[in-house]
């Protein structure tokens, strides 16, 4: 572990909170209790402003030297693509590790973020997967092709949207062909 | 091959189909003479829309599916799916069921690290290690058949505990499979950490630093090669493993030093078998009594799961190291969304700098050493001035055992 000095997850929330004011949409603690020693372990969820997203990327940097990046998730919510990035501090400091997940929404008629690959380059093919998959725009990124959808899937369908531009029009639905 | 980069290099193009590679990935390689000196990676080949077609099924149909994403982790992802539904849930496991959760556990891990060895030493053209290996891994199948009723996609998971308990009749069996993984695992200690041969091929070739490993997100054996102590059984302690004193599996335990090549990821496997043996055991001395699943009808437990809304993240430690899945509810049917990501994942960047300096002879064994989730079949496509011609996965692999033999003389 290349930790600091290891922090509780209300401490990490009340950092980012005074660090980012405003930018903190919303941010909860979950607490996580297993096994017969009762062993306790926690996640964190922070809703951020998307313009405030790389330099809470950064932060991550003030309380670990390697923060460990785990993937982006996303979906759709109409008017939204909200994307969330998946994080873990203390990673090697016995049962201390934490998970920490930043969300942000992205307004359909501007679906751009920045890269933290440049913070963190175990990022890159994460980022790569949100392109194609959702559509957004990744500014800034070092490397712009397509990572799992092969170079023939049609342009401007995103597998994981629910909108006209999503998969559903490619999608046979073999049930409704045996009633018609 | 084709014109590369530069007047004095060649491009070889790898996959998306190769012996080396448990699922189809291409990589094409930027070659000067017999040294890699740049490599690029595309996915995708068997890109199945799994996370897509879970969002039309309920929860317990999809553990179904999830233990279909790869048949080597058929457990850990559907167990990391639940991990993340009863977080949304907040469906309490009772404590039997997370001791028996830590069984199936360590039981894939040790197929799974049994497998990989039998790879590695076919790779390098020890095909009688493989058979050894093969034998083991039946001992561990057969066992995992007598837990679950099943040897590849368990169907063990349930949303709230597991489906099958262990009694007290069928230890003695227990017992006996598990003394004879651990009587076999000290011939395959002798073979992979003292043969000569393999030392040669394995040690100092493919290595990933420290720094590299943490830079790109490695995670799992790949990464604790490298001396980065990342275990999420230790660092998270999902199930009940918080009672146990586990320990990270660190080359330096046998050697006192960390290289992080090739060798050293077969120390942490070879130590990791050793320590899932152990733990299955103290599982099993410890477990206390109790119920196995927290909502045994199925139809009250899915009017439950239809009713909840959140987000929620599964974490384990899969054999290839940590399993992240991500799911959010919106009071439906099923889940609105799920992402899955495979330590494989993680684990392609660190692939770079890894086949960096290496020679063509080397590809499949540094391939192999992460333990890739990929399938495998035939061919190798080679481009020369334009004109494509296909090296077999024979001569590949006739390349790596020439490499092999001329190491023995």
């Amino acid at each position: 572990m290349t930790a600091l000095k290891i922090l509780t997850p209300d401490e990490i929330v009340q950092s980012y909170k005074g660090e980012f004011k405003n930018n903190i949409l919303d941010a909860r603690v979950e607490k996580y209790v297993n096994g017969l020693k009762k062993n306790e372990f926690f996640h964190i969820w922070i809703r951020i402003e998307r313009s405030a997203y790389k330099d809470v990327v950064k932060h991550l940097f003030t309380f670990e030297k390697y923060p460990h990046f785990a993937v982006s998730s996303g979906y759709d919510l109409g008017d939204t693509v909200e994307l969330v990035h998946h994080f873990s501090l203390y990673c090697g400091a016995k049962s201390r590790d934490i998970s920490v997940s930043f969300t942000v929404s992205l307004p359909k008629n501007d679906l751009t973020i920045d890269t933290i690959t440049d913070l963190i380059p175990g990022a890159l093919i994460s980022e790569q997967e949100k392109q194609e998959m959702l559509g957004i725009k990744v500014i800034g990124i070092p490397k712009d092709d397509r990572v799992f959808i092969s170079e023939d899937f049609p342009e401007c369908t995103y597998p994981w949207r629910r909108d006209e531009t999503g998969p559903d029009k490619m999608v046979r639905n073999l049930h409704d062909e045996v009633k018609e | 091959m084709s014109k590369g980069k530069t007047k004095t290099s060649y491009q070889i193009p790898i996959g998306p189909i190769h012996p080396a590679l448990k699922e189809p990935v291409q990589f094409n390689f930027e070659i000067e003479g017999e040294k890699i000196v740049d490599v690029d990676i595309k996915l995708g080949q068997v890109h199945r829309s799994i996370e897509w077609a879970a969002t039309k099924r309920n929860p317990v149909q999809v553990l179904y599916l999830a233990e279909r994403i790869c048949g080597i982790c058929s457990y850990c992802h559907p167990m990391a799916f639940t991990l993340a539904t009863e977080r949304v849930a907040k469906i309490e496991v009772p404590e039997r069921a997370q001791y028996l959760r830590i069984i199936h556990q360590e039981l894939e891990r040790i197929c799974s690290h049994v497998l990989w060895a039998g790879v590695a030493a076919h790779e390098i053209g020890f095909d009688t290690v493989l058979f050894l290996t093969w034998q083991i891994r039946e001992t561990a199948l057969d066992l995992t058949e007598y837990l679950c009723g099943n040897r590849i996609t368990k169907g063990i998971t349930m949303i709230g505990g597991v489906r099958r308990d262990i009694t007290s009749d069928m230890l003695p069996y227990i017992n006996e499979k598990l003394n004879l993984i651990k009587g076999s695992w000290e011939k395959l200690r002798k073979i992979f950490l003292e043969d000569k041969t393999f030392q040669l091929r394995s040690q100092g070739c493919g290595v990933l630093t420290k720094e590299d490993a943490l830079k790109l997100c490695a995670v799992g054996p790949l990464a604790r090669a490298s001396g980065v102590k990342k275990d999420v059984r230790i660092d998270q302690p999902y199930f009940s493993f918080g009672d146990f004193d586990i320990e990270y599996m660190t080359p330096d335990i046998v050697t006192g030093e960390v290289n992080g090549d090739v060798y050293d990821r077969i120390i942490v496997r070879l130590l990791e078998v050793k320590q899932s043996v152990e733990l299955i055991g103290e599982s099993i001395d410890r477990m206390p009594e109790g119920e196995i699943v927290s909502e045994p009808k199925l139809v009250k437990l899915l009017n439950q799961l239809k009713k909840i809304e959140g987000e929620g993240i599964g974490r384990m430690e899969a054999p290839r190291g940590e399993v992240f899945h991500y799911v959010k509810y919106m009071n439906a049917e099923s889940p609105y969304s799920w992402k899955v990501r495979a330590p494989t994942y993680s684990n392609v960047l660190p692939w770079i700098p890894m086949f960096m300096g290496e020679q063509i002879a080397d590809i499949p064994i540094v391939a192999a050493s992460t333990d890739p989730c990929m399938s495998c079949t035939n061919r190798v496509g080679i481009v020369k001035n334009g004109r494509q011609s296909y090296m077999t996965s024979e001569q590949l692999h006739h390349l790596s055992v020439k490499k092999t033999k001329e190491l023995m003389k």
